[in-house]
């Protein structure tokens, strides 16, 4: 994280004052600008409706209410398939992600292997070229059949060139005298990528991990292009939906298109269960952030590194 | 002696066996979802029908590209796509340098940890909960913004049936979700710098501004080109999630805000034309190819060690 120790001794004349109450003034109000968005889902939450319905949203709650939460956790069912999706979906490819990752790597990085730079370039080229849209749309859904599949939210996201690159770069850095060394004890690849290596690049396994795991909870396209079944949707894809079927709703009622039982539903909250929703999608990854953000720090850094 | 031909080739497979094992499952995942892929661009060139799939359907020469480009389509979402990310690129590195920059300069401990934390936050959700958080600053009814605006006795502005205020409200998010990610790189090249630098310019009697413009930007150029570079080398790639959580099907603002990603969308799932949806991507790829090479041999001028290939 930043550090200005090494800046050496800096004598705090008026140019530093100056300086100090500049960058203080941006970061601060950048780093507002940056929660604000994030205050005000919050504060929607816990408003009344009638509150936002006449004065909009705010930075504090208007009205303390819980009625949006309620309304979400009518059908708790609902909320908990989206959860329960979205979760398995995380781990399982999570694991395989580093699992393929985490080998495909090691072998790049090593020195022994006369046809690493051939094998790099394979996988290199996919980033320089790809088919686009369409063929990868089609693939999916009609050569390999996977419309309203699992594997079609789990296969787009299993494996990346660019974490291939970060965990190569990784793995490099390891001196190539403690895996020779593991082989002349007699190691054999696998026991040696396992137990020789795999305790070395745990700071890479977690930043890796994390990235894929974060695609993995923020995904919505793919489920937008291959899940139509509303049981199947992950959380981002949920809350889409929902925050979507909530504008058409109120769009119906303001042209008077609905009969007057639909009108007299008016009072379900639409504004702030939107907010309530956003909330508990986006609960665990703001839980999570403090502990996890050194590690995209970590990522980010050797990323800059080419492999 | 170095082994040749086949006999060799068969050698070096035995030899290599446990590598070609552990990399066969990344291989084979990148042949079926990278590579074969690639052979359905001959869409681009056919007018696609279900039953007749990639290969059975009937060619019609270049019938897709000809109404993409006559219809006026093509300039403007290029145009759209290359003018917004150049305008990302430009702010955001400012911005993300002079974060950097700010924070090494920052006494305050707590202070700097804590606004770097704040300005990471954006990053760490989708931009589907972005869509979200616009909805709720710049919506005609509900909207923060607009609040403001009356409260200081202006006049509401309808932001989502205005487009000239679309690039501004894109630039916005766009600064917003990246500046924590992206000053993170700058910070640590400024990290980097040898710090008998400073020193030797403190005993110059360099101020702390001089000690920025003539040691840290200077400094930290090599990262900046590279990183520009990098940038320039995706000009042609328009940020799907982001126009499309943000804008949607608001046809209203697609003059401003159409990209090439979201025009290639729209003709696959809202008008199901193949054909031409696949001809936009095949434009879109073969124009990355091409800055992608240009900017890597610039990279490679600048710095070998940088050049990807």
């Amino acid at each position: 994280m930043a550090n200005n120790d090494h800046l050496g001794k800096v004598k705090k004349g008026k140019d530093v004052i100056a300086l100090n109450i500049i960058a203080y003034a941006f970061t601060g109000l950048l780093a507002l600008l940056c929660l604000i968005p994030f205050l005000m889902v919050l504060s929607g939450s816990f408003s009344s409706e009638e509150a936002i319905t006449n004065n909009g949203f705010s930075l504090l709650p208007q009205d303390f209410s819980v009625e949006a939460y309620k309304t979400v956790f009518k059908e708790p069912i609902v909320v908990f398939r989206a959860y329960a999706t979205t979760i398995g979906l995380t781990v399982i490819g999570t694991a395989i992600g580093l699992l393929v990752q985490t080998m495909t790597a090691y072998v790049l990085a090593r020195k022994d292997f006369e046809w690493r730079n051939a094998f790099s370039f394979f996988f290199y080229f996919t980033t320089l070229f790809s088919g686009g849209l369409v063929p990868t749309y089609v693939l999916y859904t009609q050569t390999l059949g996977l419309r309203n599949n699992y594997l079609a939210l789990l296969l787009p996201l299993v494996f990346s060139v660019y974490n291939l690159l970060v965990m190569k770069s990784y793995i490099t850095s390891i001196p190539d005298s403690l895996v020779d060394a593991a082989k002349i004890d007699g190691c054999g690849e696998i026991r040696t990528l396992f137990q020789v290596v795999l305790p070395l690049i745990q700071p890479a396994l977690a930043t890796v991990g994390l990235f894929i795991a974060l695609a993995y909870w923020n995904d919505w396209y793919n489920a937008m292009l291959y899940i139509n079944n509303e049981k199947m949707y992950p959380l981002q894809y949920f809350l889409y939906q929902q925050v979507n079927n909530i504008e058409a709703y109120k769009k119906l009622i303001s042209t008077n298109a609905v009969s007057s039982a639909v009108v007299s539903a008016l009072s379900m909250p639409t504004q702030t269960l939107k907010m309530a929703l956003t909330i508990v999608v986006t609960g665990p990854i703001i839980l999570a952030f403090p502990m996890v953000q050194k590690y995209f720090v970590q990522g980010i850094t050797i990323g800059a590194v080419k492999g | 002696m170095k082994k040749s031909g086949f006999k060799g080739f068969l050698k070096k497979l035995h030899k290599y066996r446990v590598y070609l094992l552990m990399l066969a499952p990344a291989v084979i995942y990148t042949l079926i979802f990278a590579y074969y892929p690639m052979t359905g661009v001959v869409m681009a060139f056919k007018k696609y029908n279900y039953a007749g799939g990639i290969w059975g359907s009937p060619w019609n020469g270049l019938e897709n590209f000809r109404f993409f480009f006559l219809s006026g389509q093509a300039g403007l979402v290029t145009r759209n796509t290359v003018l917004y990310n150049l305008l990302f690129i430009a702010v955001g590195t400012f911005t993300q340098v002079a974060v950097a920059v700010f924070l090494t300069e920052i006494h305050g401990k707590r202070f700097r940890k804590i606004s770097q934390s704040m300005m990471f936050l954006p990053y760490f959700i989708s931009w589907v909960i972005v869509g979200v958080m616009a909805f709720n600053i710049f919506s005609s009814d509900y909207g923060f913004l607009n609040r403001l605006i009356t409260a200081l006795g202006g006049e509401k502005i309808a932001f989502y049936t205005t487009p000239q205020a679309w690039p501004f409200i894109l630039l916005f998010f766009n600064i917003w979700k990246g500046v924590g990610y992206g000053s993170v790189m700058y910070l640590a090249a400024i990290m980097g710098i040898d710090t008998s630098i400073y020193e030797a310019a403190s005993i110059d009697g360099a101020n702390v501004f001089q000690r920025i413009f003539k040691v840290t930007i200077p400094m930290i150029m090599p990262t900046m080109v590279i990183l520009l570079l990098m940038s320039v080398g995706g000009i042609f790639k328009g940020n799907f999630d982001m126009f499309y959580n943000l804008v949607g099907n608001n046809g209203l603002l697609y003059n401003y805000t159409d990209v090439i990603d979201t025009l290639a969308m729209r003709a696959l799932i809202s008008s199901n034309d193949f054909g031409m949806s696949a001809a936009i991507g095949l434009f879109q790829s073969v124009l990355c190819l091409i800055t992608v090479t240009i900017v890597n041999k610039l990279v490679s001028l600048y710095d070998r060690d940088y050049a990807l290939f």
